[in-house]
């Protein structure tokens, strides 16, 4: 099947376009990208005035299958990803059971391989379980196509252990996800530890429970010299620790997610859980430094850190409610709204962020509208605003920290291996 | 200015001509428990739900006793809870005594912000009776309306606020409601009780007691809560009432007619001594007394509010 995309501007960084293209669609690939293209074509898509991305490649997802089927599962969270403009996905381990070893990610790959909607990849787990105790079984985890491991949700406590992990991790050419808290540190928090805790009369999870813990994995990996990926960056220490890592050439990346620049601690008054999520909104001080860090560079990724649950674990008293929020289907249009937008990121910058780095971090052939790629790509439009809405949202779950925010930037079609898995018109 | 809301959550969230409007209506309730019979009939046919997910005797009493005098119907629901025990969740539990066609909520709950979660869920009145580490908001209307009795007005006096700060809504409320009302508060404790920020709230900090109390109108005697120690943070019961200790010797230092309050139950020997717990400067009953129209007036303000928005929105 072909696909002829005409009169779209696109953004494609990793071949230095930013114009307007049209776009031809052969066998999944992308056959060619010309100034015209005219071809007798079945499937003709007008994108005059729409912006034309690479797919999204969002490193930090929780898809909760298999275990938590009834938050998510790779179908209904693949889903919410192609309406988010997002093809690819890394599926974080801390499922039931987690995936640590190569029995547990054959049954992953069948569940992705019956129910996925868009490229689901595997993310394994550092430790048996993730309990910090004893290492997964990583060079097995890699046979079975895990590009990362991580113990997202939680930090591997024991820095010798952790070493042991980064050795693995550096044998199998893997990449280690870090997951930065150190529990103790943190108190038992479950918000920002400041004059808001202070107010809300909440436990505080302090800023050296993450800046701490991304120095010591900074160190751990500048000693063992393997590459290591910070997770949901928070706070403007564990930036600074990061780009003077960055400058002395440690090899080391970084991501934060759309609520980290997007919402500061001010959003917990009335104890909205919907604002719970660890590491926890920070100070509006923070927000700019993040905002910042994304422009300067320190910040190589935007990822969701998509976190279902459900409304039971969601809206009850707000310690003893799940830490996490959605964000398939909305890291395009807030990072849109809040970087684009108010300038402090040009389009193909956001692309670098949200595809493209991410890619390359991940070592896979996405983020690029090159002749020859998987067509992965989405066709936007730039300023359409829309709310986001409980009714409107296609994740199992709804707990979005932007429940009835004003986005601009409306996903109309996501293409995916060459096949229209997202037109905004058939699901209306 | 007239009262507009259906709860009371807090006092942070209140102006101080909100405040001043519970005071003022506090004291015209006062007079009504001097009665022969104690009864107005201001609430005559509304029914209160005192709902208490934590051990309380003189709060709930407090409210049953101030629903009573105003002539409202009385249901008391102890919830035996813990953080483990899956039970019904508080927005359900909300709602079925919202169905029961109950007027008011009265909540007193371990969880910061259970207030704020049910009052949000429900169309029904929340009286917020202690949330946590959040706020007490009745209790510290009863220590302001029992200092303005005494001493004649609020702003510019300096009040000291003694004990586990961290971990007090007393605390919290006190300093919302003193400061939008003029006062000076300096909150004294081991630093370790004192959370961040709590300066940007709008009080002074020392760990010095004698300094705390030197130019004080009032102290606020804090109750020591022991049994929350989780690891050591807490220091030793003797040790404390050593360094921060409300005794006769103290008090003799700081202003002679020192008002001296506490918002029960005492630990005599910990927190004050009980000659100082019995002396001249104490009024801590009279803050019991004062409590009861001081609840009378918040549960008054909030039945009427709640009954005008539905009046508003069903006209006949």
């Amino acid at each position: 099947m072909k696909i002829l995309i005409k009169n779209g501007r696109v953004i494609d960084p990793a071949n230095n376009i930013d114009d307007i293209r049209d776009i031809l669609i052969e066998d999944a690939k992308i056959s060619k990208v010309a100034k015209e293209i005219k071809n007798g074509c079945q499937q003709i898509i007008e994108a005059k005035d729409k912006v034309i991305i690479p797919g999204l490649v969002d490193m930090h997802v929780h898809l909760r299958e298999p275990g938590r089927e009834d938050k998510e599962t790779i179908a209904t969270g693949t889903r919410a990803a192609l309406k988010g403009g997002v093809t690819t996905v890394v599926a974080m381990p801390n499922t039931n059971p987690s995936i640590d070893s190569v029995d547990s990610a054959r049954l992953l790959k069948k569940i992705i391989e019956k129910s996925a909607l868009a490229n689901v990849l595997i993310c394994g787990a550092i430790t048996k379980s993730r309990k910090g105790q004893e290492l997964a079984d990583i060079a097995g985890l890699k046979k079975e196509g895990a590009l990362a491991i991580s113990d997202d949700g939680s930090s591997v406590d024991n820095s010798e252990l952790m070493s042991e992990a980064l050795k693995k991790a550096k044998e199998a050419g893997m990449l280690v996800i870090c997951h930065c808290e150190d529990k103790v540190l943190a108190n038992q928090g479950v918000v920002n530890l400041s004059i808001m805790s202070t107010r809300l009369g909440l436990r505080g999870i302090s800023r050296e429970s993450e800046y701490k813990r991304v120095e010591r994995d900074i160190q751990l990996a500048q000693k063992i010299d393997t590459p290591i990926h910070i997770a949901h960056v928070s706070c403007r220490e564990s930036l600074e620790i990061i780009s003077q890592a960055k400058k002395t050439g440690v090899k080391i990346t970084a991501e934060t997610a759309p609520h980290y620049f997007s919402l500061s601690e001010e959003e917990l008054f009335g104890y909205d859980t919907n604002m719970k999520m660890n590491p926890p909104l920070r100070a509006k001080d923070d927000l700019q430094a993040i905002k910042q860090g994304l422009k300067d560079g320190t910040i190589d990724v935007i990822a969701s850190d998509h976190a279902p649950h459900t409304e039971s674990e969601k809206e009850i008293e707000f310690e003893r409610a799940e830490f996490g929020v959605i964000g398939l289907e909305t890291i395009l249009a807030v990072s849109i709204t809040e970087l684009v937008e108010k300038g402090f990121l040009n389009w193909s910058d956001l692309v670098r962020k949200i595809s493209l780095q991410p890619a390359r971090i991940l070592g896979i052939d996405k983020g690029s509208l090159g002749v020859g790629k998987e067509a992965d790509l989405v066709i936007l439009s730039p300023d359409s605003e829309w709310c986001v809405e409980k009714a409107g949202l296609v994740s199992k779950s709804k707990n979005s920290a932007f429940l009835g925010r004003k986005l601009k930037g409306r996903v109309e079609y996501t293409i995916c291996s060459g096949k229209i898995a997202y037109n905004i018109a058939i699901t209306k | 200015m007239p009262w507009t809301r259906k709860d009371l959550l807090g006092l942070e969230e209140l102006n101080k001509d909100e405040i001043e409007l519970i005071l003022d209506t506090a004291e015209s309730f006062k007079e009504v428990s001097t009665r022969e019979i104690k009864k107005v009939p201001a609430l005559r046919g509304k029914t209160v739900v005192n709902l208490f997910y934590e051990p309380s005797t003189r709060t709930r009493v407090s409210f049953e006793v101030a629903a009573k005098r105003l002539s409202a119907d009385v249901i008391n629901i102890a919830v035996e809870t813990s953080s483990v025990k899956k039970g019904e969740t508080l927005s359900d539990t909300g709602r079925n005594i919202e169905a029961l066609k109950a007027d008011i909520i009265v909540v007193r709950h371990n969880c910061s912000g259970a207030a704020a979660m049910l009052a949000r869920n429900l169309t029904i009145s929340v009286v917020n009776a202690g949330d946590g580490w959040h706020e007490h908001p009745t209790q510290a209307l009863l220590d302001i309306f029992t200092l303005k009795e005494k001493l004649g007005r609020i702003k510019g006096l300096k009040v000291t606020i003694v004990g586990d700060i961290a971990h007090s809504r007393v605390a919290r409320s006190n300093i919302w409601g003193l400061t939008k009302l003029g006062a000076q508060v300096t909150v004294c404790a081991p630093r370790i009780l004192i959370p961040v920020g709590i300066e940007e709230m709008g009080a002074q900090v020392t760990e010095d007691i004698e300094d705390a109390l030197r130019q004080a109108d009032a102290v606020n005697v804090l109750r020591m809560q022991f049994e929350r120690d989780t690891g050591g943070a807490f220091p030793e019961q003797l040790e404390y009432f050593k360094q921060f200790g409300i005794t006769r010797e103290r008090l003799e230092k700081a202003k002679k007619d020192i008002i001296v309050m506490h918002p029960g139950p005492i630990n005599r020997g910990i927190e004050m001594s009980t000659e100082v717990a019995d002396g001249a400067n104490s009024v801590i009953l009279e803050q019991v007394t004062n409590g009861i129209a001081v609840r009378m007036a918040v549960l008054f303000l909030v039945a009427q509010a709640n009954e005008k928005t539905k009046r508003d929105e069903n006209p006949d």
